[in-house]
């Protein structure tokens, strides 16, 4: 028994990365859809794998819509010629892709993201490591992203990369403590007195019961929602990247599959930025605002609710991809400008907001 | 002690003259281009980066130097109006009709009503053309994708047009001194015209996405601005002379191929920034929409070339096959080239990115002793090196795609 012990948490871990890069992947594609539909375009339509594609009338449809796209994206990636300039510092350039995808795909693990109930009758939360500080372990890790920026910058030895890294360090500086300012009352409100959550994801979405939080703290969820839109390098905020100005920002001495990382990277952190705000402000896996979930009990209702709570991800995804496509690009020191001047004093002032309405209706109600 | 100044946090992020020095660092070199997706073709910027924030500009030309000039030494008159079409190549039947104009006039010749609504036509199709890509690739440089791809979709139907005009997509070649190449084909006003009712359209959904959104107008609001003075000194023609608030339209100043029967509005700007320059391009297609509708609506008939030039344009292939007369006047037309009296003579022409000039040189015969092109993007671009330092990296996009210059004009 010993042995299954070890093999099992292992086997969790691969299924949900399995689950995650898949997301990823189709993640790319549901950008590439989605903008050619904004866009007025088809978008990839062509793009087909033996056997299933030439099944009748299925396999068409399936081409139509590109489901087999990022299958061939993902082999181009893997089989272009893999070029290393002669002028960087070998070391932190390879070092550097790593170190961007790898806390995106370590915050999953704290990641809940749907319920069952115990043999006790209580409620627990589907996750790898289910640990009482999960956002903070996030808003660590997650940060550590930058560092791969900085590093690809720094190592390509190269001017274009070296000012878009230099942009996207000061951006995600600027917008971590916003971000962080933003999501206090969030936690103020889930830690009411008598419950024993504390910093735990699972506690805010158990909170979150009747009332979404988006609509009872509106001012940190924009907050939160730019600040992720900063965090994840989107259009917007694009800064680090801005193909128009910066050739590729800090990827342009990458190619190949080292690329294909950062690429990767960056639908990571926008499918870790939807899930954590799904659960932060938009319930998790409950079912609307007002309405006790439906979910069956048993097994099927932990499907029910993972599906919900993927649903919402889809939404948000979704969301991100709209913007990007429908939005101009910042200035760099209007990011700066926001980021300091406006969402960083609005965050302390929605912070001592909902302090002192927290500790009223505490008075109040004990 | 003396020499030590104390700082505050504001004093810092103010960037004062006085705490300036001690904040200075290294300047770096940045190359922009000849290669770089902000430069629209080769330019190359040499520039000075004090951070963020440019110092100095130098702009580099000549990486598209073909030598058209030199070119329309050697050929007939009619045999460069193939090179007019890679002057400015986003309004190809522009140029070819501002090179015909020139020539006509040295020739003193004028050509029926019918041939000048073809033309003033073709001018203004291009100008949407021209400004369409302007405005979207100017929409893409400021980092909104979506605005190109809607206006690239309306120039893909101007290019279907253009084919069944000229029968190229691209390179039109259309002109002919004395004429067009070929008259206008069946049921294609109409299809003209219903493309004009497609483009307002368009342009309403340019406009919600960038003219009054707080991004696009925080990137381009006093940015790159042009005072009245600079834009005359350096020679600025078009849009982005009007975007400073000067009114200089030659086709209401200097009405050529009857534009004064034609009821259109000069949109004039008011302080010669990049968004300006913008509006002024947006509002410019409006009214070249307005002109085709009001030549459509008063289409004259007739012929569509100088019937009476008979030392300069080619007779119909049926009568050459038909006539000797008219087989003599073929061959010699093709032979020696259209006959042009001496003289020297200069004609600019309101094209989409300012005056076109041409500054033609004849001593006589089929061939110009010289031929002289003025670029309206070449002078438009002379301004870069004042225009640039003190502003952002990233601003430089918004600036080089508000000039809305072609690498093909300026270097010719």
């Amino acid at each position: 028994m010993d042995f299954l012990d070890y093999i099992i948490p292992i086997l969790y871990a691969l299924g949900m990365m399995v689950v995650f890069m898949t997301m990823c992947a189709y993640a790319v594609l549901a950008e590439r859809k989605i903008c050619s539909l904004i866009q007025g375009r088809v978008g990839p339509n062509r793009a087909k794998i033996p056997i299933i594609s030439q099944i009748p009338i299925i396999g068409n449809i399936l081409t139509r819509l590109g489901i087999f796209h990022p299958a061939a994206d993902g082999l181009k990636f893997l089989f272009k010629e893999e070029i290393t300039p002669k002028h960087v510092r070998l070391t932190y350039y390879y070092l550097a892709p790593i170190i961007a995808l790898a806390p995106a795909l370590t915050t999953m693990v704290v990641l809940p993201f749907g319920r069952y109930i115990d043999t006790n009758g209580l409620v627990q939360p589907v996750v790898l490591a289910d640990i009482d500080v999960g956002i903070l372990f996030i808003l660590a890790v997650s940060s550590l992203g930058v560092y791969g920026i900085v590093l690809a910058g720094w190592a390509s030895n190269s001017k274009y990369p070296f000012l878009g890294s230099i942009r996207s360090t000061a951006q995600m500086i600027s917008y971590e403590l916003a971000m962080g300012l933003s999501i206090l009352p969030v936690f103020l409100w889930a830690a009411a007195p008598g419950s024993d959550y504390g910093l735990s994801l699972f506690g805010v979405v158990q909170s979150q019961k009747t009332l979404w939080l988006i609509l009872w703290q509106p001012i940190s969820a924009l907050i939160f929602l730019v600040a992720i839109f900063a965090e994840t390098n989107r259009l917007p905020f694009d800064m680090a990247e801005s193909e128009t100005d910066l050739v590729g920002g800090f990827h342009t001495e990458y190619g190949a599959f080292k690329f294909g990382m950062f690429f990767v990277a960056e639908y990571a952190h926008i499918i870790m930025g939807s899930a954590l705000f799904v659960l932060l402000f938009l319930g998790g896996w409950h079912f609307l605002p007002g309405i006790s979930d439906p979910w069956p009990a048993g097994f099927f209702g932990v499907i029910c609710s993972t599906l919900w709570f993927l649903l919402k991800i889809f939404l948000m995804i979704f969301f991100f991809i709209w913007m990007r496509w429908s939005m101009p690009r910042f200035r760099y020191d209007h990011v700066m400008h926001l980021g300091w001047k406006i969402l960083l004093p609005l965050a302390i002032v929605n912070f001592i907001f909902y302090i002192f309405v927290i500790a009223l209706i505490d008075k109040i109600s004990y | 002690m003396s020499d030590l100044k104390e700082f505050s946090v504001g004093d810092i992020g103010s960037r004062s003259s006085e705490c300036e020095p001690a904040l200075k660092t290294e300047k770096m070199a940045l190359n922009v281009g000849p290669s770089h997706p902000t430069t629209h073709g080769v330019l190359r910027l040499m520039m000075q980066l004090d951070g963020d924030l440019i110092t100095e500009c130098e702009p580099v030309l000549g990486y598209l130097h073909r030598g058209d000039e030199k070119i329309a030494e050697n050929m007939t008159y009619n045999q460069f109006v193939p090179y007019t079409d890679r002057l400015d190549y986003l309004a190809p039947l522009a140029n070819n009709v501002a090179y015909a104009l020139a020539v006509e006039k040295l020739a003193k010749l004028e050509v029926p009503e019918r041939c000048q609504a073809i033309r003033v036509i073709c001018c203004e199709l291009a100008r949407i053309s021209s400004h369409f890509l302007g405005v979207g690739v100017y929409g893409m440089d400021a980092g909104s994708w979506t605005v190109f791809m809607y206006t690239f979709t309306e120039r893909e139907k101007l290019y279907t047009l253009f084919e069944e005009l000229t029968g190229a997509r691209f390179t039109t070649s259309y002109t002919r001194i004395g004429g067009v190449a070929r008259d206008i084909p069946d049921g294609w006003l109409g299809r003209v015209n219903s493309f004009c009712k497609g483009v307002i359209p368009v342009l309403d959904q340019v406009d919600r996405m960038l003219t009054r959104n707080r991004i696009f107008m925080d990137r381009t609001v006093g940015i790159g601005s042009i005072s009245k003075e600079k834009a005359i000194s350096y020679g600025i023609t078009g849009p982005n002379l009007r975007a400073c608030g000067i009114d200089l339209d030659l086709r209401k100043d200097k009405p050529y191929l009857g534009y004064e029967k034609y009821d259109f509005e000069v949109p004039i700007g008011v302080n010669g920034d990049c968004y300006d320059r913008y509006l002024m391009r947006a509002e410019e297609i409006k009214q070249s929409v307005s002109i085709i509708r009001q030549v459509i609506g008063n289409f004259p008939e007739g012929l569509y070339y100088a019937e009476e030039a008979k030392k300069i344009f080619a007779p119909p292939k049926a009568k050459i096959l038909t006539s000797m007369e008219e087989l003599i006047q073929n061959f010699m037309l093709v032979t020696e080239g259209p006959q042009m009296p001496k003289g020297e003579v200069y004609f600019e022409a309101e094209n989409p990115k300012g005056a076109l000039g041409f500054y033609i040189v004849s001593k006589g015969g089929g061939v110009p002793y010289r031929l002289k092109i003025r670029g309206p993007s070449f002078c438009n671009l002379s301004i870069l090196s004042e225009l640039l330092p003190g502003h952002h990296l990233t601003d430089t996009t918004v600036i080089l795609g508000s000039l809305d210059f072609v690498m093909g004009e300026c270097d010719r």
